[in-house]
């Protein structure tokens, strides 16, 4: 069968690898969107997403339910967010550098509480197969599209239509761009960025326990290549935009989907560079869009990165 | 008595200040010492309400600790020796820090280090042994001060953050690294391991006379002393400490802060790149993926304990290698996870980082406050 569609199935594989890929980096990156815009950045969301993967699989493993450990991990992502924008809120205390330990701590108290999870096996999150309709299995596998994809792909549409159009979206808009503003304003910048920060938290954890219950699947302690930290990336290149940040995300996931896709026809040439392919992208990415002498377009003012 | 008078009185303005500023400059220079000192207490202290959560004695965990890292002549060889990497990838954090970067992506620097080291070594074999470790160490700085080199770079010349480009950098040079062991530098013979070729016994970095630790702990802390020296006593490091404290002052006064930052990062990433060269010439024998074995993440952490300062690294190296050697011990003993280290090494990173914000906080340290106040 494989023969019948022949150099077809490398777009293909791309195409349905880019979807399993994606989907962490659209809900990390869109949590990062959310606390990036009110003008705090986290790097931690390596450690969050490591350790959402873990809480998820461990969840999904003892209750039965991948939903249970979706809304597990999704609790834990909201603890590490609180504790970042609690610890940022003291003078002098670096954000960049606080995400950096944060990152080390995730990731620490993810292996050591996840050491008995590694042999059990839970059960996967549910794909909606919208290639019923043809009998190649490459289509049908590349179309069978997991439930979380779709949620995050609503998601962005809501967010973006969010900060434009909610009190909610603004008030993080205007805390983002001008502390002083929003002091003005009476909000509390520091309790705003707390809860921006505990939402984006909850949904790069969310990511994580996508990696450990669809793909791939299952919960050991390299589960994450670095996506916590490329969804930052991510975020600058999006423009810090929603939907921006799903584009991108596709764009990564595929770059992400390039090496297998190529080895599954076959090439095995170079095939460990290819695997450098999503960061070697991200870094272009971010080359291509910095500029030394003028601020990004619609980087929020407040955000020490861009600074 | 006419004579004496003057000679007395400036006996008095000379002694007076220096009692007083001898005990200002002790108040002022502690504070740099007790507070992470006392960071450090609090982060062990929590990390013991955290095992007596889960049933596990903190006393033990001290006992181990101590004895796995520095109870006997055997384990402070061991905690020495594992300080030796960390000294230098530390050095590739703290440099930059001094210019106000945040570089993190050591790891990748160690890694291409190893890989250049091992990739000079192999068509040289035969040469003098002086030769071989010449080129050796050479390719590996090269390759290390020319990876965090072009982070720099991107920084000032592209306004590219060295934090995250210096990460996506090392997952970068992990797969170059996967790509030269198990391509075009592969031993054949190396078959569960892919490695390059061995660079043979008689090449391999020796003991220091009377240890049995390698030469690398004293190239480590031969480092720091020369990033102390460049960074406190030279011009160049003068001008670096300007740059890092305000940008736009350093350009107002001409200095060349593109050179400065391409310049300290790297060396920064030369003193990495030298890491790996030694865990290929002194432990590894050849290039493998052990050689991303996370002593670039921990030099993170060894350089904000030390608060950046090169002299300081050498005692926080030492101690963080015997918690590092103790872990083995505590898994076994303790009946813990072997990322028991890892969950304590963050804790004490974000405990520390905590800690900057009580700076200037205690009057203690503020000899202007109590000085005063005596008058």
């Amino acid at each position: 069968m494989s023969d019948s569609i022949g150099l077809w199935g490398v777009p293909l594989a791309i195409l349905g690898g880019a979807i399993r890929v994606s989907t962490p980096f659209i809900f990390v990156s869109l949590g990062e969107t959310i606390t990036e815009r009110s003008g705090r950045i986290n790097l931690g969301l390596e450690g969050t997403l490591v350790f959402g993967a873990m809480t998820g699989y461990a969840t999904a493993v003892v209750t039965g339910s991948p939903w249970l450990g979706i809304l597990a991990a999704a609790c834990a992502g909201i603890l590490f967010g609180l504790f970042h924008g609690w610890i940022c809120k003291f003078p002098k205390v670096n954000d960049i550098a606080i995400g950096i330990a944060l990152m080390q701590f995730g990731m620490g108290l993810a292996f050591f509480f996840g050491k008995p999870f590694i042999q059990p096996s839970a059960p996967h999150l549910p794909a909606i197969p919208f290639g019923w309709w043809s009998s190649v299995p490459q289509v049908q596998a590349a179309l069978s599209v997991n439930v979380l994809f779709i949620i995050g792909a609503l998601l962005a549409v809501a967010l973006w239509w969010a900060f434009r159009n909610t009190r909610v979206g603004l008030i993080i808009r205007v805390v983002g761009d001008s502390a002083d503003a929003a002091r003005a304003m009476g909000l509390n910048p520091n309790t705003v960025r707390l809860f921006a920060t505990a939402v984006g938290g909850a949904l790069a954890a969310i990511g994580g326990a996508y990696l450990s219950l669809y793909y791939p699947g299952s919960w050991t302690e390299g589960i994450s290549s670095g996506q916590g930290l490329m969804a930052v990336a991510l975020v600058i290149f999006a423009r810090w935009n929603p939907i921006g940040c799903f584009a991108a995300a596709l764009l990564f996931g595929g770059a992400g989907a390039l090496g297998p896709a190529l080895q599954s026809v076959g090439v095995t040439q170079g095939y460990y560079l290819f695997y450098a392919a999503p960061y070697v992208l991200t870094l272009l990415i971010m080359v291509a869009t910095a500029s030394p002498s003028r601020q990004l377009a619609g980087a929020p003012g407040e955000l020490s990165i861009t600074k | 008595m006419a004579d004496t008078t003057p000679e007395a009185l400036q006996g008095v303005v000379i002694v007076a200040p220096i009692s007083t500023s001898w005990l200002e400059l002790l108040a002022r220079r502690s504070e740099a010492v007790v507070i992470p000192f006392g960071a450090f207490i609090v982060g062990m202290a929590i990390f013991s309400l955290f095992l007596l959560f889960l049933g596990k004695s903190p006393i033990d965990l001290v006992n181990l600790m101590v004895k796995g890292g520095f109870g006997n002549w055997f384990s402070i060889q061991n905690s020495l020796q594992r300080a030796a990497p960390l000294l230098l990838t530390a050095l590739c954090v703290a440099l930059p820090a001094r210019l106000g970067l945040v570089v993190i992506g050591g790891e990748g620097a160690v890694v291409l280090g190893g890989v250049a080291a091992a990739a000079a070594a192999v068509p040289l074999l035969g040469a003098p042994y002086v030769v071989v470790i010449g080129a050796m160490a050479i390719a590996g700085m090269a390759a290390g001060g020319l990876w965090i080199g072009i982070v720099g770079a991107l920084r000032h010349y592209r306004a590219v953050n060295e934090t995250i480009s210096s990460l996506l950098m090392a997952y970068i040079a992990i797969a170059l690294m996967n790509h030269f062991v198990e391509g075009p530098l592969r031993d054949p013979a190396s078959l569960n391991k892919p490695s390059t070729y061995p660079i043979g016994k008689d090449y391999m970095i020796g003991n220091i006379p009377g240890m049995d630790v390698h030469w690398g702990l004293v190239a480590g802390i031969v480092a720091c002393i020369v990033s102390w020296v460049l960074i406190e006593k030279t011009a160049f490091g003068f001008a670096a400490r300007i740059a890092g404290g305000n940008v736009r002052a350093a350009q107002i006064q001409g200095l060349a802060v593109g050179k400065l930052i391409v310049g300290f990062t790297a060396l920064a990433g030369a003193f990495a790149g030298l890491a790996g060269m030694i865990e290929v010439g002194a432990v590894q024998g050849s290039a493998n993926a052990s050689l991303a074995a996370g002593y670039g993440y921990t030099g993170i952490l060894v350089a904000f304990l030390a608060r950046h300062n090169p002299l300081a690294i050498i005692p926080v190296a030492i101690l963080l290698g015997g918690i590092d050697a103790s872990g083995g011990l505590i898994q076994r003993r303790m009946d813990l996870p072997d990322a028991t280290v890892l969950v304590l090494q963050g804790l004490l990173f974000i405990v520390i980082l905590f800690s900057e914000t009580l700076y200037g906080r205690f009057k203690l340290f503020n000899p202007d406050l109590w000085l005063r106040n005596r008058q």
